[in-house]
């Protein structure tokens, strides 16, 4: 098969994985040799009109698997067409793209063949080229295989900046269910030896000096899973992802809306993908982690387990909670503040700093790049005081006007 | 009266810091004071000069945020951003030191959106700059930043290709690396671009492999990566199609419904091997207990932890659950407990190392408060569901006495309810006959609020570990 058609074939087989990162990890260039850098922020070289960023050359090195999840269009009894990298033509399109500046460097995933240590090997095989041979300091992102031996993780965490294995769903039961291959409970085995690796090479780093510490995954852990293919509400998944997050020392976990797939398995035949929802648990899992909001306040702010799809999760709160409002932009803490529909981590410290020299108005508030229409109702400014807070009318004016059905 | 100062170039930093200190010297007022880029509007003012600076006069002093942030600002294409700058400038020196913290001041807040705009332009190069390879090798590039920043950006090039060689040519000037130093050239044309070449082609096709039409959002995309850049990126020619014929792919998903099975599966039976191959009782326990189902909250845990010691220990220890700590390490007593434990222990001259360490129930169960996984109190469904293993360790382990530590391991151990305090002092028996006693778990002590009881109370549990280790290894037993 041509490079170019399998090409095709492992990027298409790999876009259902909705990571992108680039960035926090240590810093290098190839000043002294090699090719590639990486300075701490991740770059995004190009968006696909779906709207994600495309940061990293994302492919997996075989779309075949003995594994048969049904939510997957690589599970063991689709009909796809089947490709097979060799480690030399992943090394070459990597080195390619990224001297084109396409790309920050590599997410490398794969199907299960044989078994899990000779799939991790075959991964491991890409990266140690990349990294020995070639000196390539670009980022690299590799999907763990839980169930490989450790020696070949210990050997992954070495060459990758991040490392991660997708619980894929937020119950035991639905995996259960849906991925007979897979275990939930091994997941979170393998999860916590990567965390215990990760934060043993940041200790040593930091008290034996970076010369001489073992390096593992500077770039952490993350994870991904698919929304809307069981039947779990958003409280269920919120919580596994704050389990996750605190547990495990997660730097992300990724939300992927379950999407149509071409040659759909008949247990999750094709429907359009739930993206507002997508959105709502993106916005809500910032809100637990930057805001100091508690799971059970944001799962309150809907109905019945599920956030409010009209609304943002923070105005949704905030209008179930009038009665701690308004707020004195002038006197509130930060905390206080951060929970004001409108207002952000950076234009709350814009606020604070500012008003240490002086009383704000809400045309100050606009230059610092507060969203008026969403934060006046709820904030008290030198010139200005809320009126319409106990009107029924809030919550209606503040809702977005319905966009256009799309697509179905 | 106007002055008029002469800059070199458009975005040099340290010809404008500078001419700004002396015109600040020389105590010309903001409005009285006109910037100019040499070359540009033909030097219509050529002629006049600024007076020079008085010797006696001190240089303004500022924070060092704003000549970080005069630095990057004045790369803005604005032709206004050196009279702001110098306005910023002569206001702070006159005494209003936090200005730079007043994020609503009109002129602040217009500066620091040129750095942003600036900030955003840069970035946007590190991003969309694209590479030609032609002979020699060298890598070749078109680029149209909006603001004055291709020398700033340099850097990152030289630190990214530090070892190829490479040009980026814009509307403004050039820049060319030649794996040693960097040298800046005129400006070109956008049609000297070297034509595409077939690994063009492979990027090509990636961006559409990668593209997921069933969720199209030209918005968000639209945003990032704004159409005035579309022309400069190979990949972007292939965005009107895509967009086009989303919605007809998508249609014919959804039409096509489920498919039915591959018959010739990529499946194979009995694909993983068994992860447990030794033919240590322990091990194949902790096999069975992994192999079996298990409650929903258990398999949130990190593993199964199993009890740590020799078998043939004359004295068993079984506390209530792992906590956080031990569900980490796969150890029991670990944690705070467990140190409370040890501590207890070697008061009490009992080696921790003879002793077989477990628990009634194998994995964590918690709740999530805040930051925190927090231990929760394993209910009796949980208790029986762990008994059958905690049975089969007690025959493995085949001790003289099993010390139960708290209110779960005692019914686990008996599969009654029954108080500690009460069976403290009592000979017991678990439920297959083998001698047990009671006492608190340790966490109990850790949890009592003042200090004269913790003391007795702790005394007591010690007093329990030595009577316990001392009736294990002597004949003392009813």
């Amino acid at each position: 098969m041509e490079l170019l058609r399998k090409l095709e074939i492992l990027a298409d087989a790999a876009k259902y994985d909705a990571s992108c990162a680039s960035s926090g990890t240590d810093k290098r260039d190839s000043r002294k040799g090699g090719l590639g850098s990486t300075e701490g922020m991740g770059i995004c070289h190009a968006y696909a009109p779906d709207g994600r960023c495309i940061s990293l050359l994302k492919i997996l090195l075989t779309n075949a698997c003995v594994f048969d999840c049904a939510y997957c269009i690589n599970r063991a009894t689709s009909n796809t067409p089947r490709a097979r990298f060799t480690v030399e033509e992943v090394v070459g399109l990597t080195l390619d793209f990224y001297r084109r500046n396409c790309i920050e460097g590599l997410f490398l995933s794969s199907g299960i063949i044989r078994d899990p240590d000779y799939t991790m090997e075959q991964l491991l095989r890409v990266v140690r080229s990349l990294r020995l041979d070639h000196g390539f300091h670009g980022y690299i992102h590799l999907k763990t295989i839980p169930d490989a031996d450790p020696g070949l993780i210990t050997e992954a965490g070495l060459y990758a900046d991040r490392l991660s294995i997708n619980i894929e769903l937020p119950q035991a039961a639905s995996l259960a269910a849906l991925a007979p291959e897979k275990n939930f409970a091994d997941i979170h085995t393998a999860m916590g030896s990567l965390r215990g690796q990760i934060a043993d090479a940041k200790e040593a780093r930091r008290t034996e000096g970076r010369a001489k510490a073992p390096r593992f995954a500077p770039a952490g852990q993350s994870t991904q899973m698919i929304i809307g293919a069981d039947a779990s509400d958003d409280a269920t998944v919120l919580g596994a992802s704050v389990g996750l997050y605190q547990g495990y020392g997660m730097r992300r976990v990724y939300y992927s809306a379950y999407s149509p797939i071409p040659d759909a398995s008949a247990v999750l035949p094709p429907r359009a993908p739930p993206l507002v929802r997508e959105h709502r648990l993106y916005q809500a899992d910032w809100l637990l982690r930057f805001y100091g909001f508690g799971l059970q306040e944001i799962v309150a702010g809907g109905e019945a387990g599920m956030l409010d799809l009209a609304i943002d999760p923070k105005l949704a709160w905030a209008l179930k909670h009038r009665e701690t409002f308004p707020v004195d932009v002038n006197s509130a803490p930060r905390e206080v503040l951060l929970r004001v529909p409108g207002l952000g981590t950076k234009t709350v410290g814009r606020i604070l700093a500012t008003r240490r020299h002086r009383g704000l108005r809400a045309d100050d508030l606009a230059r610092m790049g507060v969203r008026l229409t969403q934060a006046l109702p709820f904030l008290v400014a030198v010139d200005h005081l809320p009126r319409q807070l106990d009107g029924l009318h809030l919550r209606a004016r503040l809702t977005p006007a319905p966009v256009q059905a799309s697509l179905f | 009266m106007g002055y008029f100062v002469t800059l070199p170039a458009p975005a040099d930093a340290e010809a404008w810091r500078n001419a700004a200190r002396d015109a600040w010297r020389a105590g010309i007022a903001p409005d009285d004071l006109v910037f100019q880029v040499a070359g540009d509007t033909g030097d219509l003012i050529a002629t006049a000069s600024n007076p020079a600076p008085r010797n006696d006069a001190p240089s303004p002093l500022v924070p060092r945020d704003f000549l970080a942030l005069a630095e990057v600002a004045i790369r803005h294409r604005d032709p206004e951003r050196f009279a702001l700058l110098y306005q910023t400038l002569c206001r702070i020196a006159a005494g209003e030191r936090g200005l730079l913290d007043d994020a609503a001041d009109p002129a602040i807040s217009r500066l620091r959106d040129m750095a942003k705009a600036v900030r955003r332009d840069a970035h946007k190069m590190h991003a969309f700059v694209r590479f030609r390879e032609i002979e020699g090798p060298r890598h070749v590039a078109w680029f149209e930043p909006d603001h004055f920043i291709e020398e700033a950006e340099a850097g990152f090039f030289i630190r990214r290709f530090a070892q190829l060689r490479w040009s980026i040519t814009t509307p403004r000037v050039s820049l060319h690396w030649d794996g040693e130093s960097l040298s800046i050239g005129p400006a070109g044309r956008r049609d000297e671009l070297p034509p595409a070449d077939a690994g063009e082609a492979l990027w090509r096709a990636y961006f559409r492999a990668i593209f997921n039409p069933a969720r199209l959002k030209p918005a968000a995309m639209r945003s990032e990566m704004p159409q005035k850049y579309w022309k400069n990126l190979p990949e972007a020619q292939d965005i009107p199609r895509l967009m086009a014929e989303a919605p007809g792919r998508v249609r014919a998903m959804v039409a096509a419904g489920a498919a039915s099975p591959n018959p010739n599966t990529q499946r194979r039976r009995q694909i993983m091997p068994a992860s447990v191959t030794s033919t240590d009782g322990l091990a194949e326990l902790r096999a069975r207990l992994l192999a079996e189902p298990m409650p929903e909250w258990a398999s949130r845990s990190t593993q199964p932890v199993m009890g740590d010691g020799p078998l043939g220990a004359a004295l068993m220890l079984v506390g209530e659950q792992p906590g956080d700590e031990e569900d980490l390490a796969g150890r029991a007593f670990v944690g705070p407990a467990g140190r409370l434990l040890n501590a207890a222990l070697e008061e009490a001259e009992v080696p921790r190392d003879a002793l077989f360490v477990t628990n009634a129930v194998k994995h964590f169960k918690f709740t999530m408060q805040g930051k925190r996984r927090l231990h929760q109190t394993p209910d009796a469904g949980d208790i029986t569901h762990y008994r059958p293993f905690l049975r089969e360790e007690v025959r493995l382990v085949a001790p003289r006495l099993v010390l139960s530590l708290g209110a779960s391991a005692l019914r686990a151990l008996t599969g009654r309810a029954m108080p500690v305090t009460k069976s403290r002092d009592l000979q017991l028996q678990t439920e297959d006959g083998v001698p047990l006693r009671a006492t608190v778990h340790p966490s109990y002590l850790l949890r009592l609020p003042d200090e004269v009881t913790r003391r007795t109370e702790r005394q007591r549990f010690v007093a329990d570990l030595a009577r316990a280790y001392a009736e294990a290894r002597g004949a003392n037993l009813s």
